[in-house]
């Protein structure tokens, strides 16, 4: 059915389509580090070495019964539910962030369990439904 | 070679089929925003702002499909020399553009109210990014490449490289860690948008489709015209 022609050019593009796909495998494998956003407080645990002072993120959920307000500062304790950081943080707050939901923090570490955030973001899950329904379904629950 | 696709053939059938989707994509659309703004509920957390979505998703999933269309005819162009591939990916190419644009600019103007920022550089934005560079790498080479051969297999070869950013926009959500959150819609499990929500993006969503449609007919029929007159410049 192909030509010759075809079938040769075929073979080439398999061939060039499954390098470039093993190089991206291996650029993004050791790039990992970089391209993920923010890392969990598991993760920072298991970290072997930890650069103290150094711009980095952090992500979780907010723990429940964990937020102080104060004036204009907040604190509060990111959790992946195994390992917590606690976060302190000087500034306004986005409308989302709240307890029990993500959160995505950006400062320095002062240790493996101490956190100073310079900016905080929150973070929606992939749920969306009006508010009688989430009523409901706590109540289900 | 134009004969084999008979154009003329096409082009007297355009203007019937375009007024008749026109009339059709306005009716949708007017549904469509009635349910978006009107019918559908706040979202439980975002309240109002979660009516962004209406807009921001079908353009995400037209930039992305039109780019699987792009890659897939720059495929058949470049092993299977298939003549009518490229000048149906060109024509695609801007619509494709628009809505990436679209995408970014709902995308940024819902991430304020809710995630509490603009813009991020993690992956699914990045990667969004990218897909707007490689539709413009794509329409350039159309237009400022002089020869028509050396424009069509650049432009093919930037389709195929653009390919493979496809999965790694739609999976970035679940391979890396993003802000983003992963997506509510998928192939394989049920949707976690509730049914109200669903309604008015699914309207909106073909409302957006015949939109393309009909600009990609009229651009098709402006590209055939393009090319006669630059080939016969040449």
């Amino acid at each position: 059915m192909l030509g010759k022609k075809a079938k040769s050019r075929m073979a080439f593009f398999v061939l060039i389509l499954a390098t470039s796909i093993v190089i991206t495998v291996f650029v993004f494998k050791s790039l990992r580090e970089n391209v993920v956003y923010f890392f969990s407080p598991t993760e920072i645990y298991n970290k072997p070495s930890i650069a103290l002072n150094k711009k980095i993120r952090i992500g979780g959920l907010v723990k429940i019964n964990s937020l102080i307000k104060e004036q204009n500062s907040v604190s509060f304790i990111i959790t992946d539910l195994k390992n917590e950081i606690i976060v302190t943080y000087k500034g306004i707050t986005p409308n989302l962030f709240s307890e029990g939901k993500g959160v995505i923090a950006e400062g320095e570490l002062k240790d493996k369990k101490y956190f100073v955030a310079k900016k905080i973001l929150a973070k929606h899950d992939e749920n969306y439904m009006p508010p009688e329904v989430y009523k409901a379904l706590e109540k289900a629950n | 070679m134009f004969k084999k696709f008979s154009p003329n053939k096409l082009l007297a059938l355009n203007n019937k089929y375009i007024r008749v989707l026109i009339f059709l994509m306005i009716l949708i659309f007017l549904l469509g925003l009635v349910f978006a703004l009107f019918i559908s509920p706040p979202d439980y957390i975002q309240g109002d702002s979660v009516r962004i979505m209406y807009v921001h998703v079908p353009s995400s999933f037209i930039a992305l499909g039109s780019f699987a269309v792009i890659g897939l005819a720059s495929i058949l162009n470049l092993i299977f020399k298939i003549k009518i591939a490229p000048l149906i990916a060109k024509s695609i190419a801007p619509i494709g553009f628009i809505f990436s644009i679209t995408s970014i600019v709902s995308g940024s103007l819902w991430g304020k109210p809710t995630w509490g920022i603009w813009w991020v550089w993690d992956a699914r934005l990045t990667s969004m990014l990218v897909l707007v560079f490689f539709y413009l790498a794509y329409i350039i080479s159309w237009k400022y490449i002089k020869d028509l051969e050396k424009a069509n297999r650049v432009s093919s070869i930037i389709g195929i490289l653009g390919l493979l950013n496809l999965p790694l926009i739609k999976y970035s959500v679940d391979w890396w860690s993003t802000l983003h959150q992963p997506s509510s819609i998928n192939f394989t499990s049920s949707s976690t948008i509730h049914y109200t929500m669903l309604i008015p993006l699914a309207i909106m969503f073909l409302g957006m489709v015949i939109y393309s449609f009909i600009i990609f007919l009229m651009r098709y029929k402006t590209d055939l015209m393009i090319i006669k007159i630059r080939k016969r410049n040449n």
